[in-house]
């Protein structure tokens, strides 16, 4: 579906209330939207919403061989897909720019700050090691994707636990999750992206913006930055020319930004990993707000289903008997097999050339209902006889002789194949080679 | 775990009687959760939990278009990897149940486009992929004869049904028999089964789902009345 576009009236307004230094969402200038943090039951899997801006993040593990430079260190993959939930524009093949763009600013953000020990996910070195797989999928598109798509990365691959190995000199025992415990990944730091977009040709900045404000911005400032304030990445996109001073002022902002997205999700973690060690509920059904007048619950309901031996014994007695089954398939010869008898064809007639290809013969194709393709045989073959037909390729085929008063509906002109005994209508027609009778 | 699930539901809690010990596991819905598609919903029975975003009536490309129905679109997203032939498969019955509710003619040459996200899998996804798509097509508005639900039935290998299987029953059971029903009778809209069972086993299961969709029915009208009520 098409983008619906900004109209003037909207972009002016927009770009008039950010000269007063005023946001429509009444947030100010550095201010970020609500982030809120949910995990769910199974390792690794998260949603983080930031304002209405929603990703889903899950992390999955499997041994793999490692590649040929490197043979000590584990693989991370990171996938970032743009769900046509999200907004309509995002239809599949539509949206390779922006989508790839995203994907390279997380790759350098996560896999080139090294923020995760791939030496450790080294299980036989050469031979065998972990491929951790970060799958994100945006859900709703509000702005600001790539913030939220990096604080779900850093989130789920913390939460993340993966089974546990041992190595015993050449043996490698890979314990299910039932013998023991999961060990989580080892993380040296959180490297998180902080946007800022500016407008007016880099007059006003605003951090964290919205979807409106993404449409009327002249060019987006990425900075991936840890709690250490050590800046993982920096991204200017959009033509604006920035000053050093200006540069020099976001990345102090995001400096503190940083520290307290780090302090959220360094406490939902923490309040996760209580919940599920003190045996309390955890998951996404616990997220889901109760007081919500749209969210709605329901404790496990037992069904009554005594009844239902009877139910179906009165069915099955009632209903009509099953039809008789297709005769039983017939072997020719080895590959070649035969259900059922040729009926008449109610297809229409063929192209002309598909009959010059084949051979140039015209005969009457009578197909089956249950249509059987044998294997050695030319596309279209169909043996729908009880007695056995040699068919070939020659060229030198008759032309065949319908009875007058066929409907014409039903000739089929096709290269190869047979004749129909248990037709209602006479049909004569010469085969192609010993005329089976 | 989700602790509202007792383990011992199912056979195990009472084997002398057949069937008799079958329970739903718990549901939660929340619906209007998300922005920018026309209506959307978020279904959870137990651990299973599914995402649906629903846009339309929309704006169709010409070559999808029907002249006199609405073209109904559903896509399936798993969480790890690409979609696959199983979640093209799954699309067609979702596909096939949709349309034999939603009143396409009133809307032609448009498109509805349905776009699940599967959030987690424990056992049960079709059905609640269907339930999930049934709240998010009425949060849309988009007109329909009549709501659809999905229930899923495990047969064990020694014959006793269970509803609403976990992934572990599941993956003991010998045959996994899904039904989406529809409200007004509680006629089987779509089956699709996976294993070996008689044609009895059959009748059982689809009577027993006929029983849970009533559960299931009344779980969406208590939580469409707690949204649209006035009280």
């Amino acid at each position: 579906m098409k983008e619906t576009p900004l109209s003037n009236c909207e972009r002016r307004f927009l770009l008039r209330a950010i000269e007063e230094k005023k946001r429509l969402d009444g947030r100010q200038t550095y201010d970020y939207r609500n982030i809120k943090i949910s995990f769910g039951t199974d390792y690794g899997c998260c949603i983080v919403e930031l304002g209405k801006t929603r990703v889903l993040g899950q992390v999955s593990c499997e041994l793999v061989s490692p590649k040929l430079n490197r043979a000590t260190e584990g693989i991370l993959f990171f996938n970032l897909e743009l769900s046509q939930m999200a907004a309509p524009a995002f239809e599949p093949g539509r949206q390779s720019d922006l989508l790839v763009k995203l994907n390279r600013l997380l790759e350098r953000c996560l896999r080139n700050s090294k923020c995760i020990d791939t030496e450790s996910l080294c299980v036989v070195a050469g031979e065998k090691v972990w491929q951790i797989r970060v799958d994100l999928h945006l859900l709703n598109h509000d702005g600001n994707i790539i913030d939220a798509a990096s604080i779900a990365a850093i989130v789920a691959l913390c939460h993340f636990r993966r089974p546990d190995v041992s190595v015993q000199g050449d043996e490698v025992t890979l314990y299910t999750l039932e013998e023991r415990d999961p060990v989580p990944l080892s993380i040296h730091h959180m490297p998180i992206c902080v946007s800022f977009a500016f407008f007016q040709q880099g007059t006003y900045l605003l951090v964290d913006p919205n979807e409106l404000e993404e449409r009327v911005m002249d060019g987006l400032l990425v900075i991936a930055m840890n709690k250490h304030r050590e800046i993982c990445t920096v991204q200017s996109s959009g033509g604006i020319m920035l000053l050093q001073d200006q540069v020099l002022r976001c990345s102090k902002i995001a400096g503190v930004k940083v520290a307290e997205i780090t302090e959220l999700i360094q406490k939902a973690l923490e309040n996760d990993k209580r919940a599920r060690k003190e045996g309390g509920k955890f998951g996404f059904a616990e997220s889901i707000a109760n007081q919500r007048i749209t969210a709605f619950k329901m404790e496990k309901a037992p069904v009554d289903t005594s009844d239902v031996e009877e139910k179906a014994e009165e069915i099955i007695a009632e209903a009509d008997p099953p039809p008789e089954t297709v005769s039983k398939p017939v072997l020719w010869t080895p590959g070649t097999a035969q259900i059922g008898e040729g009926i008449e064809s109610s297809w229409g007639d063929l192209e002309e050339e598909e009959e010059e290809d084949e051979g140039g013969s015209d005969e009457v194709t009578i197909l089956d209902s249950v249509k059987m393709e044998t294997e050695d045989h030319n596309v279209g073959n169909h043996i729908s006889d009880d007695a056995p037909i040699v068919l070939s390729d020659s060229e030198e085929d008759e032309i065949i002789i319908l009875e007058p008063g066929e409907n014409p509906k039903e000739t089929r002109i096709q290269a190869n194949s047979k004749q129909d005994k248990v037709s209602s209508k006479n049909v004569i027609r010469k085969k192609k080679k010993k005329p089976a009778d | 775990m989700e602790t509202e699930f007792a383990p011992s539901a199912g056979p195990e809690a009472d084997p002398s009687s057949r069937g008799s010990g079958c329970s739903l596991r718990h549901f939660a819905c929340e619906q209007n959760l998300l922005s920018r598609p026309d209506g959307s919903a978020s279904f959870l029975q137990g651990d299973t939990s599914v995402l649906v975003g629903v846009y339309g009536p929309a704006e169709v490309k010409v070559s999808k278009e029907i002249f006199n129905k609405a073209t109904l679109e559903v896509i399936l997203k798993p969480k790890i990897g690409l979609p696959g032939v199983a979640e093209k498969s799954r699309e067609r019955l979702i596909r096939n149940t949709c349309e034999a509710v939603v009143l396409g003619t009133l809307h032609p040459r448009t498109s509805i486009t349905i776009i699940l996200q599967i959030v987690s899998d424990a056992g049960s996804l079709l059905a609640c992929c269907l339930n999930a798509a049934c709240l998010a097509l009425v949060d849309a508005g988009v007109p329909m004869r009549a709501l659809f639900c999905g229930v899923t039935c495990a047969l064990d290998p020694d014959g006793s049904l269970v509803l609403d299987p976990t992934a572990k029953q599941e993956k003991e059971a010998r045959a996994i028999l899904t039904f989406a029903l529809d409200s007004t009778e509680q006629k089987l809209l779509m089956s699709t089964t996976k294993g070996l069972y008689s044609v009895a086993e059959f009748q059982q299961c689809l009577a027993a789902a006929q029983h849970a969709s009533h559960h299931i029915f009344r779980f969406y009208r208590d939580s469409l009345q707690r949204r649209y009520s006035k009280s």
